[in-house]
């Protein structure tokens, strides 16, 4: 090899070296990136998981949007999750309160979290919670049963298109490292925030 | 069956401009042993990489063997679910990772400092560590299967949550494994880029190169460009499994889809990285067996690098069913419907080339040419799984398995043993065996059309893929499928037959063993000695 090759060899290898970093690091950025994005555009189905305010919009009572609710368990925890009404049917801004039942069918206390997701994606930036289970990590005794209520509304911006709305509670036992003491007992007071 | 590489031959000695330069001479060849596992040549490490290559062939395809017995029939008679689930998973990934991909690495360490008038690899050390990389990582991956648990057994696209939370305790080993794997491929594309971008003979300007020496300049850019996120894909996976991060874990505020968003922008970029060293293998092979010059280099080239970008915008077309926006949907459906473009545009070129050539049908042709008409009906297998819509019904069908099929089987490892064939005489000094190899190549087509062409009816009809057992209306299908999977298998052996004959005799090859070749390769002596374009050969640039 000429010098002049060897030192071409070097700056293309440099330059190789720094895109390859360049995209491991890209892999990782794109984790919060997706977060980001995903959280703007609502696509990933994932709603707020903080409360928000009720918003005193008119109620369109000319319109009527089917919410449908989905409870799933997941392995390794032994609870149910039940919903008083699988479907109902509100107006645009109108504010709806529903029953959620939890129940531990174990002979022992254990952690979960009901993680929420909403199909379409294109209604989740317009279902707005005001209060829900979801916010926070659940803690049950043996064979407790608590009953946590949802409040939500749907604004009054939801596409036109949109008529049905599903909302899917999957539960997931808490992994043992983050099982903390949790705040969900402070919540069976149905009408805290309203 | 180490191809017998002479020792140096005395006419390629010209110490005195090679030992200007950089590299040192090596002052005495090792032997034995030590030759092949120390050796920095590019055509020794070429040859283990074909060697290594063509042995994991077998050992994937034994796999997929396993996997067609028991679905022979109906219902469950050889294996175990749990064992059949391992052995898709282990086929996808040795032939995708140990097969394809290094046999592609092997031919590009043999023939593009050949073909570019190179005296080696621009890294030649770099280049053996590289190599025994692979041995290594595919050791060890085997080695999972024999672990308490099983080896990996969520497919070869290992989608979390169920390479996770859900995965055997080996999976770290996979991970592992893995990892060298693609460190092996990353050096690989350093090394093929250094080489290419500075290694030309003095006169050949990039658009003098030959077909494969840019689709494989194109297809390392791409390996720098994903294999470092499958790097980090597994790398989250690893601290799901044993750091208790929830990258993909819904449970804990991560996300399963964002698993598949990562892993596609792999993936899709990867299927390319197993076509397009093909398509240059087949842009040589066509114009010298039609002894006329391809037609429309210049826009094969742009056409090449048209793929490769565009394969960065369509990732989401594996994940229709995830529940993607509309807008997302109709996005990926037509940027994944407009590779098809630049892709009809060397189909077009490949056939405009034939027209009114004078051919002839020696087996590296056969197989170029089986190539071009088969890959085009997975292309097309592939324009139906694009449309949207359909694809919610042909999704995780046996269509999806015979598109991949069609496009790597016929494709890329068509192109491949097309490739093995046209530079053996180059290699070895000897013809292959023409008439086993005609065999080789009839049993071979037959085969892959008995295997794979009656899964699009089992898809379309709904059956799903990675299922052990089946519907009793599948039953006919799958029955054709296996023995073609065992007729393809068997032939195969026919291919280890002709090399070792070829390496041990034969006809011998003149220098320019085909009549209509022109790139630089067959300039040098066949065998090509060890040592090649230690003086840089005068290259005329001829407008192409
Ligand atoms: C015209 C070109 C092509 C189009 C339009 C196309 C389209 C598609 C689509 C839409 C899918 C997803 C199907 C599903 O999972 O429902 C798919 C899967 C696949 N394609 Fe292609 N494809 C093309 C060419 C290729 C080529 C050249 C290769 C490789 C050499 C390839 C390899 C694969 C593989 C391996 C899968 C399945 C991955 C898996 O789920 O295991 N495709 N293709
Ligand atoms: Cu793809």
């Amino acid at each position: 090899m000429h010098a002049d090759q060897a030192d071409g060899v070097k700056k293309t290898v440099t330059k190789t070296v720094f895109a390859l970093v360049g995209m491991f690091a890209f892999a990782f950025a794109l984790v919060p990136l997706y977060d980001v994005f995903c959280d703007i555009t609502g696509i990933n189905g994932k709603v707020a998981t903080t409360a928000k305010r009720a918003i005193g919009e008119d109620v369109n009572t000319d319109r009527f949007v089917t919410v449908q609710f989905i409870t799933r368990t997941s392995a390794g925890l032994p609870w149910q999750l039940s919903v008083e009404s699988h479907q109902v049917k509100v107006h645009p801004g109108q504010m709806t309160e529903i029953d959620f039942l939890f129940t531990n069918r174990s002979q022992s206390v254990s952690g979960g979290r009901a993680v929420p997701s909403v199909s379409p994606s294109a209604a989740t930036t317009h279902l707005r919670k005001v209060s829900c289970f979801c916010f926070q990590e659940q803690q049950l005794q043996a064979n407790e049963r608590l009953t946590i209520p949802l409040v939500f509304q749907l604004d009054n911006t939801l596409p036109d298109d949109i008529s049905t709305v599903t909302l899917v509670y999957t539960l997931y036992p808490l992994k043992e490292s983050d099982e903390k003491p949790s705040v969900a007992k402070n919540m069976n007071n149905k009408n805290q925030e309203i | 069956m180490a191809p017998k590489i002479p020792q140096q031959s005395p006419l390629q000695h010209s110490d005195t401009v090679a030992t200007a330069g950089g590299i040192p001479q090596h002052a005495a060849h090792p032997t034995g042993w030590r030759r092949w596992v120390l050796t920095t040549n590019h055509k020794e490490i070429g040859t283990l990489y074909l060697i290594f290559s063509l042995t994991m062939f077998f050992v994937g395809g034994i796999f997929a063997l396993v996997v067609r017995a028991e679905l022979f029939q109906p219902g469950l008679q050889l294996v175990e679910p749990e064992f059949f689930n391992q052995m898709t998973t282990m086929h996808g990934l040795i032939m995708v990772f140990a097969a394809v991909m290094p046999a592609f690495t092997g031919l590009a360490n043999w023939m593009i400092p050949l073909q570019i008038g190179a005296p080696d690899m621009a890294l030649p050390r770099l280049n053996n560590f590289s190599f025994w990389l692979l041995p290594v990582s595919f050791t060890l991956l085997l080695s999972t299967l024999l672990m308490p648990g099983g080896g990996p057994n969520f497919g070869w696209t290992f989608y979390a949550p169920l390479s996770t939370t859900y995965a055997p305790s080996s999976t770290t080993f996979f991970i592992l494994a893995l990892h060298i794997a693609g460190i092996s491929s990353i050096l690989g594309a350093i090394n093929i880029i250094a080489t290419i971008l500075n290694m030309r003979a003095p006169g050949m300007r990039l658009m003098d190169m030959p077909l494969f020496v840019w689709t494989w300049l194109i297809t390392a850019f791409l390996l720098i460009a994903v294999m470092p996120v499958l790097a980090g894909v597994i790398t989250m996976m690893l601290m799901d499994i044993n750091f208790g991060t929830s990258f993909f874990d819904a449970g804990g505020g991560g996300d399963p889809v964002l698993f598949q968003h990562l892993f596609w922008f792999f993936g899709h970029p990867e299927v390319y990285i197993m076509i397009l060293p093909a398509f240059g293998i087949v842009s040589a092979i066509i114009p010298t067996f039609a002894r006329k010059p391809l037609f429309g280099y210049a826009s094969m080239v742009y056409a090449t690098a048209a793929i490769a970008l565009l394969s960065f915008l369509v990732w989401a077309h594996h994940m229709f069913v995830v529940g993607l926006p509309l807008v997302a949907e109709l996005f990926f459906m037509y940027s994944t419907m407009l590779i098809a473009v630049p892709t009809g545009v060397k189909i077009f070129n490949w056939v405009t080339t034939l027209f009114r050539g004078s051919i002839s049908f020696e087996s590296p042709m056969l197989f170029a040419l089986a190539f071009v008409v088969l890959f085009t009906i997975g292309g097309f297998s592939g324009l139906m799984l694009a449309i949207s819509p359909a694809d919610f019904q042909y999704h995780d069908t046996y269509f999806v398995v015979a598109h991949f099929h069609y496009v790597l089987v016929p494709g890329a490892i068509f192109a491949i043993m097309a490739g093995v064939y046209y530079w053996l005489p180059k290699w070895t000094g000897h013809y292959p065996n023409e008439t086993l190899a005609k065999w080789h190549f009839w049993f071979s087509v037959i085969g892959v059309n008995l295997t794979f062409f009656p899964m699009h009816f089992a898809g379309l009809a709904g059956m799903p893929r990675r299922i052990p057992d089946y519907a009793l209306q599948f039953a006919d299908f799958n029955f054709v499928s296996s023995i073609g999977a065992f007729f393809f298998g068997a032939s195969q052996l026919l291919f280890v037959l002709v090399i070792v004959l070829c390496v041990r005799g034969g006809k011998k090859a003149p220098a320019k063993a085909w009549e209509g070749a022109v790139d630089l390769e067959w300039t040098v002596p066949s065998p090509a000695p060890l040592h090649t374009f230690e003086t840089p050969p005068v290259f005329q640039s001829t407008d192409k």
